[in-house]
């Protein structure tokens, strides 16, 4: 077992892990943050992203311990329990973006990462090619979509 | 209508927790002191089990114990079943194989589960498991079902000769035979429809928890059915009686019908469980899944359609080789036979159909219902028969369509079906207006100019929904009625829980069912909850398959309403002092006719419970009730799918240019939802057509297992959707619902289909139409015609 220690949240976190753990099984099992969801053994499906230091990374890909000092973000960070969403899961929910919400998380973080990339105003195209790492069972994406253009919308407001 | 009554695009309740990361998936709860499971798993297709040696795996740092079939024999613990008998055209019962959840003697596909190993964490099981020792004798396989009953060919079951579990056949030989002599034209085509893997992001999951004080099990499970999932393995699986057993299925991320049925994986958890008095808990990773989770599709099938001169459709035949796989899951029986032979008169008046169906068993993971079920297979066979015959003999494929629909109901067609209502001339023509399909001419040129093909295909459609009328689906061998039943629960102080035996797993029902009761009760939607998905709360449910939660749920809770509203009334009737029959319920408020007097629905609620106003001799306390309906009918959604694609010749690409749905699902009760999953059916329909595909090699290794073989719709996959509806109500439900689950995926694989062989010019095509698989396509037909 290692020690590691990070900021998750904005909250500082220890904890003491088999060195193998990866770091979407230390925000569920350690920190019990089970919004960020695991849909593959691939780092295929996206559901894991969550963002390190500010940029987007599927926690499936590395391990609890590469992330002494880091800062962490997951879904559970967005918005404060009754405080008001963030402007991207306001527009998820407006748009229909979401059926069964296993992959939501994952492409809320991911959409947000796009928004830093390549700023406010998202076409169908860059929205379609950027969620290449985010899969989508239930909504054909099409009103995923019209949720990442009018979150990185509202976003440039907020 | 209100702003969240029936018709309003109301945004769902339950995203507040999905948006936030705060749903309760199963792999999301821990029990104090459970162990894990992790499940050794046949590398091969067929073997023997000659012995398994577990003596080093149990010596493992952390193992708590490593079980095998044979323990769960001597524990008494019954095989998974097939609930659905199916006769053979000789009348012999099909030959169900026993199937039990960990492997005895022999495996029959790789995946197949040998042993469990419980352990303190997961990482120790899966550890321990790598010193499992199986001494397999292996045996030569077979996958392809066309291959599965020729002579010689290897025997996986002692009770099925050749493979085969049934022939079955449905419709009249004679007349249809007759119906093709008479024939001016016949087009014939050998169709496979593909092999799929459901692929719910979410994996199957299992936790369960003995009590050994209570002396019962209660089970967290990935399950659109927790109501059938515990009558199954109380009353077949001989786990626990039904009363010591608790099933709760929470948050389900997707189903498509992979998670209906009741797999080894939470028999095992059960069982191991009480044996070693901790919970267990299991969570498949998506290689497990690919290995594990029922498959879908995989017919391989002869049709002719017969036409007289003028394109009137005399006939239609098929035979159709239906693979289940290893075993027969819970409802693989029904699938290619009452879900698909019976849907064969698509939407046109067909005289005469002949449909032979051979099930037969091969080495490969079962194969069950996935999204659309039988359906999506008729529809393929049904319209791309259609548009072929109209490309033979030179006619619009538009007109061909028009001239054979079905355009008066009630009307019976020769394969058991009474289609109740539709118009399927309005949503052709709205769906051709939508499309632009007189501008397509141009669209084809222009495409031409950029060195492009151009293609547009269409797809009518129709399905049976709402499954379905108990009595009818008895007849035919279903071993379950298939009602559905709610209660509604009024507190005292006017808010309302309804429990229902339908479950969500991304439908919404949270948001509709509300939207029903809010509209009906004249109360804010917030008031309202819908309680789901456990059998400890709900009495009993069939759940959520079949487009069937509206058409068949939302009628039960109907009936519940019905009942509360005569009740409220007579309550009404005490406080206001009036006669009952005086009083009337609008908008939320009991007036009493003729008078000022009237009384708000949570005053009502109240006096239901402090019983002041009445005796308990006039009327019993208290506002709640139950009903279970049981439909008349199946319903019938129906509808135009267009699509138009344009390719590249040089390499194959495709892309869909655009895509027109016009549904007409009855009454729509949420427009937004409704849309949503209109659009995830297409997606799953074109990634049937051009992208997904089962793969084994000969020797029976599933070749795409894992999202780095097996292609997933991604976003740059797909265009964005047209989508419109047309309405014919459904008379069989109170509400005229059809349903719109399905209809997406079940409408777009010949729609897609019917457009690249449009734009190629050449039949000659199965899919996945990869790139590759039109880029040959389109080399063998410049082939042909140089050759010609």
């Amino acid at each position: 077992m290692a020690a590691v220690s990070m900021t998750v949240n904005g909250k500082a976190v220890t904890g003491n892990v088999d060195p193998r753990t990866l770091l979407v099984q230390f925000l569920r099992e350690n920190l019990r943050l089970t919004g960020t969801h695991v849909g593959c053994d691939t780092s295929q499906c996206g559901a894991c992203v969550v963002h390190i230091n500010g940029v987007a990374v599927k926690s499936c890909t590395i391990l609890a311990l590469q992330l002494e000092g880091a800062n962490v973000l997951t879904i559970e960070g967005l918005a404060a329990p009754g405080a008001p969403l963030h402007p991207m899961q306001e527009a998820f929910r407006e748009n229909h973006g979401l059926q069964c919400g296993f992959c939501t998380p994952g492409m809320i973080m991911s959409s947000l990462d796009i928004v830093r990339r390549k700023g406010n105003n998202l076409d169908e195209h860059t929205i379609r090619e950027e969620l290449d790492g985010n899969i989508c069972r239930c909504t054909g994406y099409h009103n995923i979509v019209k949720a990442v253009a009018a979150g990185a919308k509202a976003m440039a407001k907020s | 209508m209100s702003a969240t009554g029936i018709g309003a695009a109301v945004r769902r309740k339950e995203d507040q927790r999905f948006v936030t990361g705060s749903g309760h998936y199963t792999d999301d709860i821990n029990r104090p002191g459970q162990v894990h499971a992790y499940f050794l798993r046949s590398p091969h297709a067929h073997a023997k089990i000659k012995k398994i040696d577990a003596g080093a795996a149990g010596k493992m740092p952390g193992v708590v114990a490593v079980l095998n079939g044979t323990e769960l024999a001597t524990d008494k613990i019954g095989n998974l079943i097939c609930g659905w008998m199916i006769h053979s055209k000789d009348g012999s019962p099909m030959k169900m194989a026993p199937n039990s959840a960990l492997a005895v003697g022999k495996v029959c596909h790789v995946g197949n589960a040998v042993a469990v190993v419980l352990a303190e964490t997961l990482a120790q099981a899966r550890d321990a498991a790598e010193k499992v020792k199986v001494d397999y004798e292996v045996l030569p396989a077979v996958v392809d079902p066309a291959k599965a009953q020729a002579q010689g060919a290897p025997q996986i079951h002692e009770i099925a000769p050749n493979n085969t579990i049934y022939q079955w056949h449905l419709g009249d030989p004679k007349t249809t035979d007759a119906a093709f002599k008479s024939a001016k034209h016949v087009t014939k085509l050998d169709i496979v429809n593909n092999r799929l893997a459901p692929n719910a992001i979410e994996p199957r999951a299992s936790l369960a928890e003995y009590d050994s004080g209570a002396d019962s099990l209660t089970l967290w499970n990935t399950s659109q059915n927790p109501h059938v999932a515990r009558l199954v393995i109380a009353a077949f699986v001989g786990m626990a009686p039904e009363h010591k057993l608790r099933v709760i299925a929470p948050d389900v991320g997707g189903g498509f019908g992979s998670k209906i049925f009741i797999y080894p994986e939470e028999v095992v958890c059960l069982w191991a469980s009480r044996k070693v008095c901790r919970p267990v808990k299991w969570t498949a990773d998506r290689s497990e899944a690919f290995l594990t989770d029922a498959h879908g599709r995989d017919h391989v099938t002869h049709a002719e359609m017969a036409f007289d001169a003028e394109g009137k459709i005399l006939g239609l035949r098929a035979k159709t080789i239906a693979n289940l796989g290893a075993y027969m899951s819970t409802f693989s029986s029904s699938v290619p036979t009452y879900l698909y032979g019976t849907l064969l008169s698509g939407q046109y008046s067909i005289p005469s159909i002949y449909c032979e169906v051979d099930a037969v068993y091969t080495n490969t993971v079962p194969v069950d219902a996935y999204r659309g079920a039988g359906r999506p297979e008729a529809t393929f066979v049904v319209e791309r028969l259609v548009e072929v015959g109209a490309r033979e003999m030179g006619l619009n494929p538009a007109d061909l369509r028009r001239r054979n629909f079905i355009k008066s109901f009630p009307h019976q067609t020769p394969v058991i079906m009474a289609y109740d209502a539709g118009d399927y001339l309005a949503s052709l023509k709205k769906a051709m207006e939508i499309a632009d399909t007189k501008g397509f001419d141009k669209r084809k040129r222009d495409s031409e100019r950029n060195g492009k093909l151009r293609g547009i295909g269409y797809s009518t459609y129709i399905e049976a929904c709402g499954i379905a009328p108990s009595q009818a689906v008895g007849s035919l061998g279903a071993g379950v009625g298939l009602w559905e039943s709610a209660e509604v629960r009024v507190n005292p102080t006017g808010s309302v829980e309804v429990l229902t035996g339908s479950h969500s797993h991304g439908q919404g029902h949270e948001t509709t069912f509300a939207q029903l009761v809010s509209e009906r009760l004249g109360i804010p939607i917030e008031n309202v909850s819908i309680v789901h998905g456990d059998t400890d709360k709900v009495q009993f449910g069939m759940g959520t398959y079949g487009s069937r939660s509206g058409a068949v749920g939302m009628s039960a809770i109907v009936k519940a309403l019905d009942k509360v509203e005569a009740k409220a009334k007579k309550v009404a009737a005490f406080m206001m002092e009036a006669a009952e029959g005086d009083i009337v319920f609008k908008d939320g408020k009991f007036t009493v006719a003729g008078t000022d007097k009237s009384a708000e629905w949570g005053a009502v609620a109240l006096n239901a419970y402090i019983a002041h106003k009445f005796t308990g001799a006039e009327l019993e306390p208290g506002l709640k009730e139950g009903a279970f309906y049981d439909p008349t009918n199946f319903t019938f959604p129906s509808g135009c799918h267009i699509c138009e694609v344009e390719i590249d010749p040089e390499t194959g690409a495709t892309e869909i240019a655009s895509w027109t749905a016009v549904d007409d699902f009855g009454t729509i009760i949420n427009p937004m939802i409704v849309e949503g999953q209109v659009h995830g059916g297409i997606a799953q329909g074109i990634g049937q057509a051009m992208l997904e595909g089962i793969v084994y090699d000969k020797e029976g290794q599933l070749v795409t297992g894992s999202y780095m073989d097996y292609t997933m719709p991604r976003a740059h996959n797909l265009p964005s959707f047209k989508v419109g509806t047309t309405m014919t109500k459904c008379p069989s439900n109170p509400l005229g619902i059809k349903g719109c689950g399905e209809a997406g995926a079940i409408a777009s694989p010949a729609a897609v289909m019917n457009a690249i062989t449009d734009a190629i010019g050449s039949e000659n095509i199965a899919m996945p139409a990869t790139p590759q698989a039109v880029w040959v396509a389109i080399q063998r037909a410049n082939g042909a015609r140089k050759a010609a």
